[in-house]
């Protein structure tokens, strides 16, 4: 049988507010345990939450970039479990009035094709604290310096067939909140987690099956993963007979499976009801307006522009946009040498590959954006050859000199095309080589091209190449042809 | 719906409270009055009415996003029963 794979994901953002979402307890990752929980956020008596007005911000900022209606009111609502690291027994929450409506995520797949995921709806709430199961004599730690912090939690329909166009959707999701800078995205710190709704169907069924909900995948890859297990599981029970049971599974990296947690007697029961010491929150339309022009260029109208106007292909339109730093980086190349092609080479090219090399993030390249431009300018007004250009860019990355300029005067990577000069080292060449000027002369003239190679290669090694390669063919041709 | 027994042991469980029989016949009887006036209420005509969420009629204010809380773990750990390297000890909790 054909089976359709149906996905839906619940991703949860982590705001990047200076102080949690209903305390002014700081949110800074990496703190002591416990020193960054206040009397909020340990839910002592008496206190009451008072909402940042950051989160609201940000929150609708999310929204218009995925073009979802924002209502006017929004409510938040407390959900009940117990659980040592939410301290309040509740978590403030938004169930049945989010401050984000329904809207849409644009995805690109690998073949550069896009498609449109829906978005149900997103909503505020908070984080809860960490526990730690390590041996601390049989108890539990809590840490709660987490709890309180900002959370974005973006509902998607299940839109999504493939684990291919799950890991996509997760990616436009991180580009989206760290170009509007409401997120770091920093995955491996838990800015950005996913809970994945996983079932499969006969194709051309048009019910869904049962589901499988797997919590907490923390990366792109781990998603793709996780989601490939589940599939083939629950295709393999079906076939065998068996039924999907809806439940919670957890993704094991190290073994590569969804393993099922055990499921308590009671079903969840979070008794959800409008939480008491919050107040509706309202927003007008000037406010809504207000952040609505000041929205940045997001991924997908940047990728466009790229192709439109700078006239890049799909593929590196879509690279060079995936993320804010790299298309800052990329545009303020394009803006010093002027050339968006020879740019976008570059970024991708020489750059990338050295970035991947040392395993760091574009925002710690130690070449800027004004070097790299810079030196692509020295290449197309032929002040230094292509080859020279990339010692230079060695030169840059390790540091060597403050600007191309300076690399190119202290190396003497300089590129010669004074005639004078370019053909007087010929005459040299010509002049130590009679033996290969021999067989040049004697050979067939439609196979002298290639032996002029050899020719070329010595002026460009005594210039150590600064020689303008075009200039030493032309010039090399002329003179040898002479002597035939 | 009539309230049963098992319906109270079973919010009283939610809530973590424990009750001995005595008292879960108790709250039988009060909830089950409680939920007979929740049932007049069922019965009104709501149509058009807007959902109310909160008895105040003003909007939420907001607060600016700046860090106004010192550290003061010292105290706050000072209440609880177990505290080691900085982390609150509770009963192990396996998932």
């Amino acid at each position: 049988m054909q089976w359709e794979t149906v996905i839906g994901l619940e991703v949860h953002v982590q705001l990047a507010t200076r102080s949690k979402i209903f305390s002014g307890a700081s949110t800074a990752f990496g703190a002591e345990p416990n020193t960054q929980a206040c009397a909020v956020d340990l839910g002592l008596p008496g206190v009451l939450p008072v909402l940042n007005e950051q989160a609201v911000a940000m929150a609708v900022q999310f929204g218009l970039g995925i073009h979802a209606e924002i209502p006017e009111v929004s409510v938040f609502d407390r959900k009940n479990y117990f659980y040592p690291d939410l301290p309040k027994g509740y978590q403030t929450s938004q169930m049945y009035h989010p401050i984000v409506g329904p809207g849409e995520v644009e995805i690109t797949l690998e073949d550069g094709s896009t498609k449109a995921v829906r978005v149900h709806h997103a909503h505020l709430e908070e984080d809860a604290g960490k526990s730690l199961h390590e041996d601390f004599h049989g108890m539990t730690g809590i840490d709660l310096n987490r709890a309180g912090t900002p959370l974005l939690e973006i509902v998607s329909e299940p839109d999504m067939r493939s684990a291919k166009e799950a890991a996509a959707y997760l990616k436009a999701i991180h580009s989206i909140v760290t170009y509007l800078g409401i997120s770091d995205g920093n995955m491996a710190e838990g800015s950005m987690r996913c809970d994945v709704n996983v079932s499969v169907r006969p194709r051309g069924e048009t019910t869904f099956g049962t589901r499988a909900e797997i919590k907490n995948v923390n990366s792109f890859r781990f998603v793709e993963r996780a989601i490939e297990y589940e599939v083939e599981r629950q295709i393999e029970l079906l076939e065998a007979g068996g039924e999907v049971v809806q439940e919670t599974r957890l993704y094991d990296p190290e073994a590569d499976e969804t393993r099922s947690m055990r499921t308590k007697e009671e079903a969840n029961d979070y008794r959800y009801f409008p939480c008491p010491d919050l107040l509706p929150v309202v927003l007008d339309q000037a406010y809504v307006d207000h952040l609505r022009d000041n929205l940045p260029e997001l991924p997908a109208a940047k990728r466009a522009r790229f192709q439109d106007e700078l006239g890049l292909s799909a593929y590196d339109a879509g690279v060079l946009s995936a993320s804010r730093a790299m298309a800052e980086y990329f545009e303020r190349v394009k803006a010093v040498c002027g050339d968006a092609k020879q740019a976008a080479n570059w970024v991708q090219g020489e750059l990338s590959g050295a970035l991947n090399r040392e395993g760091l993030a574009i925002a710690d390249s130690p070449v800027s954006a004004d070097q790299l431009g810079e030196l692509i300018a020295r290449v197309k007004d032929d002040t230094i050859s292509g080859k020279a250009a990339k010692q230079v860019f060695q030169a840059l990355w390790h540091g060597e000199g403050e600007s191309a300029d300076a690399i190119i005067e202290t190396k003497g990577l300089k590129q010669v095309t004074d005639t004078g000069a370019i053909e007087a080292m010929i005459d040299q060449v010509i002049a130590d080589s009679p033996a290969q000027v021999a067989q040049y002369r004697d050979a067939e003239p439609e196979k002298r091209g290639k032996m002029i190679g050899y020719f070329v290669g010595q002026v460009m090694k005594a210039s150590r190449g600064t020689a303008n390669p075009q200039q030493v063919n032309a010039l090399l041709k002329e003179k040898l042809d002479a002597l035939c | 719906m009539a309230l049963e027994h098992a319906d109270v042991l079973r919010a009283a469980h939610l809530a973590r409270l424990g009750l001995d029989e005595g008292e879960a016949d108790r709250y039988l009887g009060d909830l089950g009055r409680i939920l007979e006036m929740v049932d007049q209420l069922q019965a009104l005509d709501t149509d058009g009415v807007a959902p109310l969420a909160h008895p105040l009629d003003a909007t939420q204010r907001l607060r600016a996003d700046e860090v106004t809380e010192a550290d003061q773990r010292e105290t706050f750990q000072r209440c609880a029963p177990a505290v080691e390297n900085g982390l609150y000890l509770v009963p192990r909790v396996v998932e």
